[in-house]
């Protein structure tokens, strides 16, 4: 470099870059930055990998009973499970799907009025504190174990049931719907929470400045707006019912009927797998009949779920 | 017409300080707006013109932490009364806001939605709703644009068809007063155009208070033009004079752009 006093001067950082650098140094930055890459991709795409293969595994082991034994008229409109009987096991699964449905139903009777009014007060009524307060608590109310659920059916529900309706046995479709119904509820809650609050507030202020009351604003603008994400939660709740065992299996009953009032024991598709799986012979007819159920369960609640998301997405776009 | 004569007054505040939790936005305001005439509100941001727009029909409240002093009349009623209803001043009160907010409903359910609101239960015949809906589209030329289109959604409307829709839903229930707040600043040219000339149609039938950030927009589109600053009101006169001959220093700089 010529003698240059100004550039002399100036400290080493501020002179000009040395022309003879390399841009392909691969320093530290570089390795992190890859190996953090990967593993990102890793943990992106195990869900997929997984419920791919859960799938494979579930239809691998039903395959047999799918091809062999399989009716498929038998198996989902003759009422009569009987796997264990000596001689001639049938292998019909209504009564089981009757259960499934019939409690499911109930559930979401009661489960749709608590959510949507609870998801209506946090969202449009309730502020500041009592609004976190809520929060909180009907995320504690998701957190419960079913099982605990299952148990307050079974000891809390069941006299209950039977003293004040005067029945034989209180476990049965209404003791279970309801355990169920206020287990899906939480969730609900805050799926159709989420919905109001995307509703955007100047539809409210414009209905407001119009004149309209609170019930008004919330019945005229702010429901029909947020009706997608509001079905898509009742959706999720369905899916919720439809998969839950643990509480199903103790406040049914546990006993294969078709109801005919909401007073009847019955029997769901996830009790049944949970109950007799274990008893049963890998590779038996029985065994394969049972992933059979597992593999209805999981078709079902994947179109479910798959179309509840799609529900709530639809509700972003528009 | 004299400002005294008292029922010719559309809007009154007397008095009026109002403050956002500890923040005062608006001090000891005294306002008399007659009846029938545009008038715009300017001064710089933060100055108070859309809180005090927005305390002539009480949308204020919505925040939930502003507190008042001092008393608004609208046609002669102090609309902050302990008897009176909400419902009520915003029948006579409808407002515009800045952004175009339809709602997320067809056209037809937008213009009549405040008219069925405030139908007091009645059910109105079909003939008379599609009456009143055409009558509401053909004030703000709107009409021929969306006849054909009444059953879609508002919300896919132009901007600038939007925001005459959001002044065609309030003029079925007759309010005496409209409150705009920026109604052209989401718009383009030609809608500013288009909105400024259908509120210069409505003259007349309806007391327009209009906030502008527009210098321009308020030299042209309005009779009478209040300045405020800080939260207290500097000036009100006519436009023409505002803009000529300003009475104070502060005016002066504001409209000659020295600030704001």
């Amino acid at each position: 470099m010529p003698a240059d006093p100004v550039g002399a001067s100036k400290p080493r950082a501020l002179q000009a870059a040395d022309p003879a650098a390399d841009f392909d140094r691969l320093n530290r930055d570089w390795y992190i930055d890859k190996a953090v890459q990967i593993a990102v991709f890793i943990g992106g795409i195990s869900a997929i990998v997984f419920i791919i293969g859960i799938f494979v595994f579930i239809s691998k082991e039903g395959f047999g009973f799918l091809l062999g034994e399989f009716s498929f008229k038998e198996f989902f409109l003759s009422p009569n499970w009987r796997p264990t009987s000596e001689g001639n096991p049938t292998y019909g699964i209504l009564a089981l799907i009757a259960g499934t449905a019939s409690v499911t139903g109930l559930a979401m009777l009661v489960a749709i009025p608590f959510s949507l009014g609870a998801a209506v007060f946090i969202a449009e009524f309730a502020s500041g504190k009592t609004r976190e307060y809520l929060k909180v608590t009907v995320e504690l109310l998701a957190a419960i174990p079913s099982v605990v659920w299952g148990f307050i059916g079974l000891a809390i529900m069941n006299p209950i049931i039977i003293q004040t309706f005067n029945v034989p046995i209180g476990l049965n479709v209404l003791n279970a719907g309801v355990i169920l119904g206020l287990m899906a509820a939480p969730i609900m809650t805050s799926i159709a929470e989420d919905a109001l609050k995307a509703v955007p507030d100047r539809y409210r202020e414009a209905a407001e400045a119009m004149g309209a009351t609170r019930w008004q604003v919330i019945y005229k603008v702010v429901l029909p707006a947020a009706r997608n994400g509001l079905l898509g939660a009742v959706l999720l709740g369905v899916g919720r019912g439809f998969g839950e065992t643990m509480a199903v299996l103790m406040a049914t009953g546990h006993s294969i009927n078709i109801p005919t009032s909401i007073f009847d024991s019955v029997r769901a598709l996830t009790a049944t797998i949970a109950a007799e799986l274990g008893e049963t012979a890998v590779g038996s007819d029985h065994y394969e009949a049972l992933f059979t159920i597992g593999i209805f369960l999981f078709v079902v609640t994947f179109i479910i779920n798959l179309t509840a998301d799609l529900v709530v997405r639809g509700v972003r776009r528009g | 017409m004299d400002a005294a004569g008292g029922t010719e007054l559309a809007i009154r505040t007397r008095k009026l300080n109002l403050w956002y939790g500890t923040f005062q936005a608006l001090f000891d305001v005294d306002l008399e707006i007659r009846h029938g005439m545009i008038t715009s509100l300017i001064g710089p941001s933060g100055c108070g013109k859309s809180t005090l727009l927005r305390s002539v029909n009480r949308i204020n409240e919505r925040l939930g932490y502003v507190r008042i002093t001092g008393s608004v009349d609208v046609l002669g009623h102090d609309i902050y009364a302990p008897e009176v209803e909400l419902v009520q001043v915003r029948q006579q009160v409808g407002m515009v806001f800045q952004r175009p907010n339809p709602l997320p409903i067809s056209v037809r359910d937008n213009v009549l939605f405040g008219y069925d609101l405030h139908a007091g239960g009645r059910r109105k015949s079909r003939a008379e709703r599609e009456e009143v809906l055409e009558d509401a589209l053909r004030q703000v030329v709107l009409w021929d644009k969306v006849k054909d289109r009444l059953d879609h959604k508002a919300t896919a409307l132009s901007l600038e068809e939007q925001q005459k829709l959001c002044i065609a839903r309030l003029l079925p229930v007759k309010p005496g007063v409209l409150l705009m707040d920026e109604p052209c600043s989401a718009l383009d040219p030609r809608g500013t155009e288009a909105v400024e000339e259908l509120i210069w149609e409505l003259r007349g039938r309806y007391t327009i208070l209009i906030v502008t950030h527009n210098m321009a927009q308020a030299r042209r589109a309005s009779e009478e033009c209040i300045f405020m600053l800080l939260g207290k009101v500097i000036e009100h006169t006519d436009t023409a004079e505002m803009f000529v001959t300003p009475r104070h220093q502060e005016t002066a700089d504001y409209i000659e752009g020295r600030y704001g």
